[in-house]
This record gives structure tokens, sequence and C-alpha cells, in this order.
């Protein structure tokens, strides 16, 4: 193993960057250093981790997300931008957002859904080669240059949070990025991806990109043993936010232990019907078929 | 090897029939032939192109190769199950159906598990189950399960061919290379009693051991869809579902495969209508097992009425989605078989194979039906703007690799009945076996005798 150098040669598209030694010559990327200086810089140092540490965690997190179903219109703005965070088509959605309602007389509400980043990740257990891993932080990450696209990790998913690369990615923006299961990209045809609760945010300290791209405050992110969750306008006690609001899991009585939490959907700011101005004709058609044929 | 009048008759006719081809069969080698071409056609688009050409997307992402793959490994039954029993059991009728029944177990054992490489999104990476396996997985049990099964099953054909191997390597063929094959693959076999013995004693530690490893395969197998969370799957009695499903469709294929030799190789005089009957009689027994097993399953899932269940269930009942395919699979495929079998009226050789092939076409159906509505009903509703997404439709590229695999399928069989005779030539003594056993049974009795009275007179001379 090469030893880690922390040291910051600059930053590209505002990427903070960690160079790594490495013995072996491999490809040469150009980067721009801070004093406008251009510097030759081994691909494989651009890992922001090395692969060992990207399956560990980080010390002393315990991540956490809570989203406050009360406040979500379906602005769909952290589908946006979690899309353009990780390259994704605009097909491929990590984190979706549902309209549901849970009998005919209860009100339908917007729903967002992210991985969930289970203790008890059904996905994990059935994986065969492991690349599909539980970290010491709680998050669940993949490992796209060990997956096998057996796909069972997709049926075993009850939340149907994952998607499949069933092509070889369009994309070029991360082209040149060293694969990390921390940034999951460049995606790899033929392999898993889901939401990564924006790993290499969350090394740097920031929030992931659906909680500060939503405008209305819907989704807060932190860390449980700090006991405080931002959506970075406003800050909260994790535990005393989920005592006063009712937090609760979806569909805790799966026993997969999510560490997503929601508020329930009372005191409303907006009108469901409201979430249905970003969306076509036929999205709205479509929405609304799915809610009646569930009863 | 010595054989008897009738052995070396049987030899002489097999050895004339495997030497040439017929036309009727350069014919369906041909059609096979075409079949696998398509296959590889196909092969070579989807390793090109990647799955996007399949009809799977993200909510079904298993299609019709998961369900060929059951399949397959479901009608590898025959020869497990099927001869491992009557083997046991020394059913003295099964003589003449075994060697059909232990081809059809290691070609589909063979073929099986290649669809499920197709399944995979990463080929090349196949050997990242060696290096990072973990025994928590499903599908690491089925790999172990599965090669075990599949060596094992290899072993049984072969010690049940030894004799006729041994026949054919004395047997003057034209062509040189048969001999000498034949000569390495008999292993000096020349049916001497010591030779015979120990060959029947590992044909029956082989069946003992091939018959818990045939359930073990197909219950991780069952297991792989048991042990999610999703409705229609999650249910306790998958394993024994699958294991009485597999059973099922391995005898309807074993009396198809009946049905086509005899009438290919004219085996009227060897593979009669009582073979006919009594595995009819099997298949109707199953059939009834697996019609209890279907109705429990769909009536708990029913009556409990929980949403996901009833989601799928939904589907299955719908007339504009699975209902005719599974009245056909669950409800035509299982009753026409029982009818037809239990009134004897109907029962005949062409009626019972009619019935086989029915009840094996409407197996392949259920594993679709298993597979399908149970993905296209995931927890969280399919609110999804692409249709392919929520409606799973095979492509062409899915369908030419599961012809290509049911004609590789009858292709191996066919070019096998050319290397080995389709029947047993050379019967095991069985009776010769039993009788030197008697003999070596009154030998330890009259020395147990000697001794005790040895020593009742020593007692005796003490006193």
């Amino acid at each position: 193993m090469s030893k880690t150098v922390p040291v910051a040669i600059g930053a590209i598209g505002g990427v903070g960057l960690v160079a790594q030694s490495c013995k072996d010559k491999g490809e040469m990327v150009s980067l721009l250093s801070p004093d406008g200086e251009l510097v030759q810089v081994e691909k494989s140092s651009m890992l922001p981790v090395t692969p060992a540490e990207a399956r560990k965690g980080i010390p002393g997190k315990q991540f956490v997300m809570v989203i406050d179903l009360a406040r979500c219109r379906n602005a769909r703005k952290c589908v946006t931008k979690c899309q353009k965070m990780h390259d994704l088509p605009p097909e491929d959605e990590w984190i979706k957002v549902f309209l549901m309602q849970d009998s005919n007389d209860t009100a339908p509400y917007w729903f967002p859904k992210p991985c969930f980043h289970c203790n008890q990740p059904p996905c994990v257990k059935v994986c065969p080669v492991g690349a599909t891993y539980k970290r010491t932080d709680g998050l669940v990450l993949i490992d796209n240059e060990r997956c096998i696209g057996c796909k069972f990790c997709m049926t075993a998913c009850p939340y149907s949070s994952r998607v499949f690369q069933w092509k070889e990615p369009e994309e070029t923006k991360f082209a040149d990025r060293a694969y990390s299961p921390e940034t999951s990209t460049p995606h790899k045809v033929g392999t898993v991806g889901k939401c990564d609760f924006c790993a290499d945010m969350a090394r740097q300290g920031k929030l992931p990109d659906c909680v500060t791209g939503c405008p209305n405050g819907v989704i807060f992110f932190g860390d449980k043993n700090e006991d405080i969750v931002s959506n970075g306008t406003e800050s909260f006690r994790f535990s005393e936010l989920i005592y006063d609001r009712a937090g609760y899991h979806f569909m805790a009585e799966l026993g997969t232990q999510p560490n997503v939490y929601y508020l329930p959907p009372v005191d409303r700011l907006f009108d469901y019907e409201k979430g249905f101005s970003t969306l076509t004709d036929e999205q709205k058609g479509f929405y609304k078929k799915s809610i009646v044929k569930k009863h | 090897m010595k054989l008897d009048q009738k052995s070396s008759k049987m030899l002489a006719y097999f050895t004339s029939q495997m030497v040439k081809i017929s036309k009727p069969g350069m014919v369906w080698l041909a059609i096979a032939f075409v079949f696998i071409l398509g296959g590889l056609y196909a092969l070579i688009v989807q390793i090109i192109e990647g799955h996007i050409v399949t009809g799977m997307r993200d909510n079904v992402v298993w299609g019709i190769f998961i369900a060929n793959f059951i399949f397959f490994i479901g009608i590898s039954y025959a020869g497990a199950l099927i001869s491992g029993i009557l083997h046991l059991l020394r059913v003295e009728w099964r003589t003449p159906i075994i060697r059909i029944a232990e081809i059809i177990t290691v070609i589909s054992t063979l073929i099986g598990p290649a669809y499920i490489l197709l399944c995979m999104g990463r080929l090349d990476r196949l050997h990242h189950l060696a290096l990072f396996g973990r025994i928590q997985s499903p599908i690491i049990w089925d790999v172990l399960a599965i090669t075990t099964y599949l060596i094992g099953s290899i072993i049984f054909l072969y010690l049940a061919s030894i004799r006729d191997l041994a026949a054919l390597r004395d047997y003057p063929f034209k062509s040189k290379w048969r001999n000498k094959v034949y000569k390495i693959l008999a292993v000096d076999f020349n049916g001497t009693p010591k030779q015979n013995r120990y060959l029947d004693r590992s044909l029956d530690i082989m069946s003992a051991i091939i018959i818990p490893l045939a359930v073990l395969v197909h219950s991780v197998l069952a297991w792989i869809f048991g042990m999610t969370l999703r409705p229609g799957w999650h249910s306790t009695i998958f394993a024994p579902y699958f294991v009485i499903a597999a059973v099922f469709s391995g005898t309807g294929v074993l009396i198809i495969a009946m049905w086509v030799f005899r009438k290919y190789y004219k085996l009227e005089s060897y593979i009669t209508k009582i073979h006919f009957n009594y595995l009819g009689i099997i298949l109707m027994i199953l059939g009834a097992l697996y019609a209890y097993f279907t109705f429990s399953e769909y009536l708990t899932s029913w009556y409990g009425s929980e949403t996901w269940e009833m989601e799928v269930l939904y589907k299955l009942f719908n007339p504009n989605e699975y209902w005719w395919w599974f009245f056909f699979a669950a409800i035509i495929g299982v009753v026409l078989p029982i009818i037809v079998i239990l009134i004897p009226k109907f029962r005949n050789i062409n009626s019972i194979t009619a019935v086989s092939a029915i009840a094996v076409l409407a197996l392949w159906v259920k594993r679709y039906l298993i597979i399908i509505p149970t993905l296209e009903a995931p927890l969280l509703p399919l609110q999804d703007m692409r249709p392919e997404y929520i409606h799973y439709t095979p492509t062409l590229i899915e369908w030419l690799l599961t012809f290509a695999g049911v004609a590789l399928f009858c292709m191996l069989f066919f070019l096998f009945s050319k290397f080995l005779p389709i029947l047993p030539v050379v019967k095991a003594d069985e009776g010769n076996y039993a009788q030197l056993r008697k003999t070596a049974m009154k030998r330890v009795i009259k020395r147990k005798v000697k001794e005790t009275e040895k020593k009742e007179s020593e007692k005796i001379k003490d006193l």
C-alpha cells in the first residue's frame, strides 16, 4: 500500500483533491494549482480516499437524514441536483419523489426517497462478493469495481433504491476522475448504482446536494453522534426534532432499521396539488393513476 | 468382457445405430444448429451492446433468463430423483430408462447455469466470486450446491455407464478412435465378481448422495427468492414447492425423451407401455402434490389480504395481465395430466407424452409467473414514465438465447446417444450379486456356529 500524503494541490469544479503518492506510474492529468501553475498529477492520485478507507467509513460519525414531509411540494430540485452531482442521465433518479396516499380517506402527500442506508441492509446481506457494504459511519456504499452485476441486491432492496447501468454510460463530465465508492463516479456499465449520501461531501464536512438543492428545506442531514441535523439554513437537535415532530421510519415493520427518518405531513406548507405544477400533463395523469390503482 | 446373448444382440444393434446419423436425424441436427447459431448471434449482440438489448429494466431486473435457469435445473431432477430413487428401491422396470434420465440430468445441469451467466452484468468479473465470495449470500450457496451436484451427477452417469463402456471397448468398431476413447473410459473393467461388487456398492452410495444433493440444489434456488422481502417470494414453503415442481417437470421431460428415442431408435420392445404407465402415475402423483402446494401458497396470501401480496395476486388473477398464463400454468398444466393419466381409457403412450409436454411447458410459464409479476409489483408504487420499466416484455435477443438453450439441450442429447447406447446394454447382474452375498453370509454363519461350538466344547472340558 502506498502512503497517503495529504497535499492540497487545487480545486477543479469545486472538488477538493488530496494527492496520494503512488509508486507505479499511471496516466497523468493536468491540474491548475491555487498559485495558478499547471501541475501534472497521476490519475490514480486524484482519489479522494484510498479504496480501503472508502470501505471503512469516517471515524466517529453516524450519518442520519430527516425528511420533513410537511414541507415538500415536489419541486424536484433534489432530484435534478443529485443527477448533476452524480452525472446521472435525466431518467436515472437516485432520489425519487413519490406521490403517496395511505388509504382512500387520507390525504395524498409527496414523498422524497433516497437510499435509506439501513442498519440491517438486505442488499448487503445478499451480495455475493461484498461489492455493496456497510460502513462504520452508517453508510451503505457500492464498489463498482467489484460488482459483478448479478442484481440480487436490487431484488433484495424493498425500497427500490437501486438502479442498474444497462448500457455504457454516456457521461463525459467525470470520465477522467478515478473511481471511488464515495463519489460513485464515473459510472460503469453492468453495475449497480444508488444514493451514496454524498459520502465525498460528508468527508469535507459539507451537506449532500439534495439537501442544499431543496428550495423548501425539506431534507435535513447530520450526525447522530453530534445529535445535530441541518438543511443548510436551519439546524435542529436530531433527538428533539424526532421526538417533537413524531419522526418515524418508513415501513419499519420490514426490520431494516433505516437511517432516514420521516416527519409526518401535518400542518403542511403547501397543498399537495401544488406539486403537480412542475409536471407535464402526462406525468400528472400517471401519478393519479398509480394512486387510484393502489386501492 | 463376456456378454450374454441378449446383451450382445443389443450391443450390435446400438453400435450400428451409433456410427450413422439417419436423414431425419440430420434434419433435426441442422434445425438445432440454426437455433444455436441464432443464440450465438444474440450472445454477441448482448456482449457488445450491454444488457440494454434485453427487456430487463430497473424493476424487473431478472427476466426469462432466470426462468430458464430454474427450468433447466428443474428438469435435471429426472436423473437425480427418478433414477436415484428407483435405483435405491431396486425397481425392476427402471433399467431401460435410467440412462436417458441420467443424461437429462447432466446436460440440463450444464445448460441451466449458463443463463445465470447471461443475466450477469459483468461476466468479466466472474472470478470475483472466488476472490471475494461471501458465504452469507444465497448466490454463493447456489454456486457451491450446483457445482457439487453437477460433479455428482457426472460421476453417477459415469459409474452407471462403465459396464457399457467396457462392452464397447471390446466391440470391433471400424473407426479406431472410438475403441481408444472407450478403453480409457472403461478403466479395465472386465465384469469380475469383485469389480461388479465394487461398482454396485459405488452406485448405491452415489444414488444415496445424489438425492439429498438434488433436494438441496433446488431448495437453495428457491431461497434466492425466498430470502428477499418481496411479496410472492418471501414464503416459507418455497423450497419444498420448488423441489416438487422440479421433480414434476423432470418426470415430464423424461417421458418426452423416452417417446422421442423410442421412435427414433425403434426401441418399442425395450421401452414399453408399462414404462409410460408407471412414469405417468409418478407424474400424476407429483402433479397432485404440486397442485396442493400451489393452492396452499396462493390461498394463504389471498386470505391474508396483505396489500403487497394482493398486488401480486391482482396481477396474476387479472385477465388483462397474467390470468390466462396463470390459468394455463397452474390449472390446465396440472389438472389435464392428472385427468388423462387417472382415467385408464385415456391412458396410452401418446396421450401420456402429450400431457407431459403440456406439463413441462406449463412449468416453464409458472417459473415466468414466479419471477416477473413479483418484480413488477415492488413495495413502493411504480411511478415511472417509461412503459418498459413498468411492464416486462422479453426481447428477441432473450428469446433467441432461450431457444438456443433448448436446441443445445436436444443436440447434446442426440450426440450423446451416438456415443453411448441410449439404453444400458449390459445388465447389472443383480441376481448373481445377491447369490454371492448369500453364500458369503452362509460362510459367516458357518464360521460363527463353529466358533460357538468350539467355545462350548471348551467349557465342557473345563467342567
